[in-house]
């Protein structure tokens, strides 16, 4: 338990570093310091932040796997680096940034392109019937339905590890296609048709192959192939195949 | 770079989606943010969105509001409590229409749950009145109101962070900022600047906040001499998780879970016979932290356990996920079979900008606005909260009130210019910037900002007295002076997060010093504000709002009545 939290012991942080502004190319900055075992990933890369060099620059904001910030790769595996405790850690810690978007600095990359790609799916609730008085009614079994699409927290974790996004950066991606279901699935939601028709493209369901890199890599554990086949059934049935 | 909107919105929690829905209706509207708007701290909301639907039993908008006035400890403006109550049921069922995934009771209904402070009949039982998305709730609604504002056209700017922000002659001019991944200088100048900034909680050592509540904005407008409101009311939560501050939402006891000491007692029996473990968080933070100082933590340590072995596991996996998840990643136990060790966490700002009920910001104790200025959201006083406020009175106050300031500029701008921002407002920016990074001093942000949470946390959280708070204040200062020490190791522009980190700190002060001397001031307990040396509350002389103002000799107090339009001050028993 959290009294196990106690013993420090030393933990090597192998981080790869870049900055746009003064470097042509990265490299690998060694630190080691003394972490706990109930300590996370995060709490490492803020004491060498605090106390080794200042200039190493990661996102985080929550400090909890809500908000998505702190995505990056953990010895070869994306990961919330808030939600990663020490003790699953050997003691040789590798830490990249999420692979496939342009590095800003160190851990930071541009993450512009995956939150545009998310906007081509209309990513709102559209529905034009004058809504009734109070709640539009939805049973426990259809908000079932898109329980898991809304816990993503678009980190861009799955987007990041999908060898056909690093081979075609216009596929729309796991994350754009999750965001298109939890609409397309909601029962309250008027714009099925339309928003199928736009992840039914040649950039769309259909690029995907079943990887699963996507599940693998997902901090909420969400199924995201699962949904992604259940789009391309649904394209099928309504003949939105390429 | 130089840009023009109607509308200037900082920061894209909760008030500043809401207000900019309703703004993007009278022109454009811009929302910066210092994160992306999906990563604003709004997310981590877990427990609910208070409004008595009635959905699960019956309910009324009145004893929602008797509820919030008792549980602002009488401090609560009356007026601003019963707009915000009333208009409840409205914002909840517009919010659904908007597309909000609220957890559904059978019949296809928003469902709703119990929480603290919240009662039937003016205190005779709790009542099922927090509304929620399983225990992701402030998540569901940010991505809501976040995809509307996009269909709306509303223009973000993710990542860029206020230096500034420009008054002049009554009149609020628009705002100073840094683009963080180029280092750049963007000035936006606008008819109507709303700030929606949020909270402060990183002062203190443990804490539920996001590294991003430093509370820039209000520090801003302070050293622009803006009073700042109520500073001395800051709310700790009663179950943050031992060690590290996170937060176990109230609605893990609304399901049933309860608080038990080192005796094994339900210790809330005690201190509140009627509500028990749902008691308002300053008497259950009290309680707790009383029970540790007699000898009651468990095993005599400085924690007790929040217990939810008895509710059905089905429960906990359908209505609370994620703090199952948390105890099992960052604790190592399952909340089903073991219990949760549990201390106070800092989590809410009562206080701050001071604004009228359509988020117009004051600039004295009699009510003269700044123009073309508004705030709404947790770092706006309104004040709905008083001195403690009630669970899901927060999520609500900034959909209820980030409305009604969209809605007051929506119409104000048609009769306001531009705002113009002359060069040598950008050059004090510019100055600020080139001054720390230049700067070959030997000090480490790390340390100063350490030292001060752990001095806040020791002398100015749940339990205060005059000493401390003479002696904290006291080193607060020479904190002050060792900031202007501070050497960076990143001396470059572009996403320069250390630069973030030095400017945040600055700001942290600022306010920490604000906080502490308003708690100096205030001898008398009431709320979240408990003096050991003054344990009673004072209506003779302390039911006024407090209004921390800077001047040349340091801060300056000054006070304004309490309106109060229908419940008269009573003792507070649960
Ligand atoms: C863990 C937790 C759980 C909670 N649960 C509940 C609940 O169940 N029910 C409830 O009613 N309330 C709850 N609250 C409180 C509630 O979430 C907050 O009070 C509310 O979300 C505040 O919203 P806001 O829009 O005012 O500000 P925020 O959501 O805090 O947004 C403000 C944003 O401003 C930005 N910002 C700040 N300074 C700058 C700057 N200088 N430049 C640019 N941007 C800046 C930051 O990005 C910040 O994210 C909870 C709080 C916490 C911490
Ligand atoms: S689906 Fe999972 S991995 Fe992808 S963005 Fe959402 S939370 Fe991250
Ligand atoms: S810091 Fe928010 S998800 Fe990790």
């Amino acid at each position: 338990m959290h009294d196990s939290g106690c013993l420090m012991g030393k933990y090597r942080f192998r981080i790869k570093r870049f900055s746009q502004e003064e470097d042509s190319s990265s490299r690998w900055d060694t630190f080691s310091i003394d972490m706990k075992p109930m300590e996370r990933v995060l709490d490492g890369l803020d004491r060498i932040k605090d106390y080794a060099d200042g200039s190493l620059t990661f996102r985080r904001s929550c400090g909890h796997g809500i908000c998505g910030s702190c995505a990056m790769k953990i010895n070869g595996r994306n990961r919330l680096s808030c939600q990663t405790l020490i003790k699953d850690m050997p003691e040789t810690i590798r830490i990249e940034p999420l692979e496939a978007f342009p590095v800003i600095k160190d851990i930071v990359v541009d993450m512009d392109d995956f939150f545009k790609k998310n906007d081509y799916v209309l990513p709102y609730l559209i529905n034009d019937e004058p809504p009734p008085e109070r709640e539009r009614l939805q049973s426990q079994a259809e908000q079932e339905k898109i329980l898991e699409s809304i816990t993503c927290i678009m980190c861009g974790s799955c987007t990041s590890s999908c060898p056909i996004y690093w081979t075609d950066n216009q596929y729309l991606g796991p994350s754009s296609i999750l965001k298109a279901y939890r609409f397309i699935f909601d029962s309250r939601d008027r714009a099925k048709e339309e928003r199928l028709g736009k992840i039914s493209g040649a950039h769309g369901v259909w690029r995907c192959h079943s990887i699963f890199n996507c599940v693998e890599s997902c901090p909420k554990e969400i199924d995201i192939t699962g949904h992604i086949t259940e789009l391309k059934r649904l394209a099928l049935k309504k003949n939105l195949h390429l | 770079m130089r840009h023009q909107f109607d509308t200037v919105i900082i920061c894209s929690g909760l008030a500043g989606l809401r207000a900019a829905l309703e703004a993007s209706n009278g022109g454009n509207v811009a929302v910066l943010s210092k994160l992306y708007p999906t990563r604003s701290h709004s997310t981590t909301a877990q427990g609910g969105i208070g409004a008595a639907l009635g959905n699960e039993e019956p309910d009324k908008p009145e004893w929602h509001f008797y509820d919030t006035v008792k549980g602002s400890d009488f401090l609560g403006d009356q007026d601003a409590i019963e707009i915000m109550c009333e208009d409840a049921i409205r914002a909840i069922i517009e919010l659904e229409h908007l597309g909000v995934p609220f957890s559904r009771t059978p019949e296809g209904r928003i469902a709703q749950r119990y929480f603290g402070g919240h009662t039937r009949d003016f205190g005779v039982a709790p009542v099922r009145r927090a509304c929620y998305s399983a225990d992701r709730t402030g998540h569901a609604i940010v991505f809501a109101l976040y995809e509307q504002c996009q269909l709306k056209g509303v223009k973000f700017f993710p990542e860029f962070f206020v230096l500034d922000i420009v008054i002049e002659n009554t009149r609020c001019h628009g705002v100073i900022t840094l683009e963080i991944s180029t280092g750049e200088f963007h000035i936006f100048s606008s008819k109507a600047t709303l700030i929606a900034s949020g909270g402060y909680g990183r002062v203190f050592k443990t804490t539920s906040n996001a590294y991003a509540s430093t509370g820039d904005c209000l520090s801003i407008l302070f050293n622009r001499v803006i009073p700042l409101e109520d500073m001395e009311f800051f709310q700790f939560h009663p179950t943050g998780l031992y060690g590290i501050g996170i937060l176990i939402t109230e609605g893990a006891r609304g399901e049933g879970g309860i608080l038990i000491n080192g005796k094994g007692e339900r210790f809330m029996e005690r201190y509140a016979p009627t509500i028990k473990d749902l008691a308002p968080r300053d008497m259950v933070c009290r309680a707790i932290l009383t029970e540790i100082r007699e000898g009651r933590g468990i095993d005599g340590k400085d924690y007790i356990y929040l217990d939810l072995r008895h509710i059905p596991k089905k429960t906990l996996q359908e209505r609370l996920p994620e703090i199952s998840t948390f105890c099992k990643i960052y604790m190592g136990i399952d909340p089903s079979e073991q219990p949760i060790p549990v201390i106070p966490t800092a989590h809410y700002t009562m206080g701050g900008i001071p604004t009228d009920i359509d988020g117009r910001v004051f600039m004295d104790e009699k009510g003269s606005v700044v123009n073309g200025l508004f705030a709404a959201g947790e770092c706006a006083c309104v004040s709905v909260h008083g001195a403690n406020r009630l669970g899901c009175n927060s999520l609500l106050d900034t959909v209820v009130f980030g409305r009604r300031a969209g809605n007051a500029i929506r119409d104000e701008i048609k009769e306001i210019e531009y705002g113009r921002i002359r060069n040598n407002e950008l050059e004090k920016s510019r100055m600020l910037i080139d001054s720390i990074l230049t700067s070959d001093g030997k000090e480490k942000i790390a340390n100063i900002r350490t030292d001060l949470q752990d001095r806040m946390m020791e002398h100015c959280s749940v339990f205060r007295e005059e000493k401390n708070l003479k002696g904290l204040i006291d080193s607060i200062g020479i904190l002050k002076e060792r900031t202007e020490d501070i050497g960076l190791k990143d001396k470059t522009r572009k996403f320069n997060t250390e630069l973030i980190d030095a400017i945040e700190l600055k700001h942290m002060l600022t306010l920490s010093e604000v906080i502490a001397s308003s708690a100096l001031e205030r001898k008398e307990s009431r709320g979240a504000h408990y003096r050991e040396d003054h344990p009673e509350r004072d209506d003779t002389i302390w039911m006024k709002h407090t209004l921390a103002f800077k001047t040349d000799k340091g801060i300056e107090f000054r006070y304004k009545p309490v309106k109060i339009t229908r419940f008269k001050s009573e003792e507070r028993r649960y």
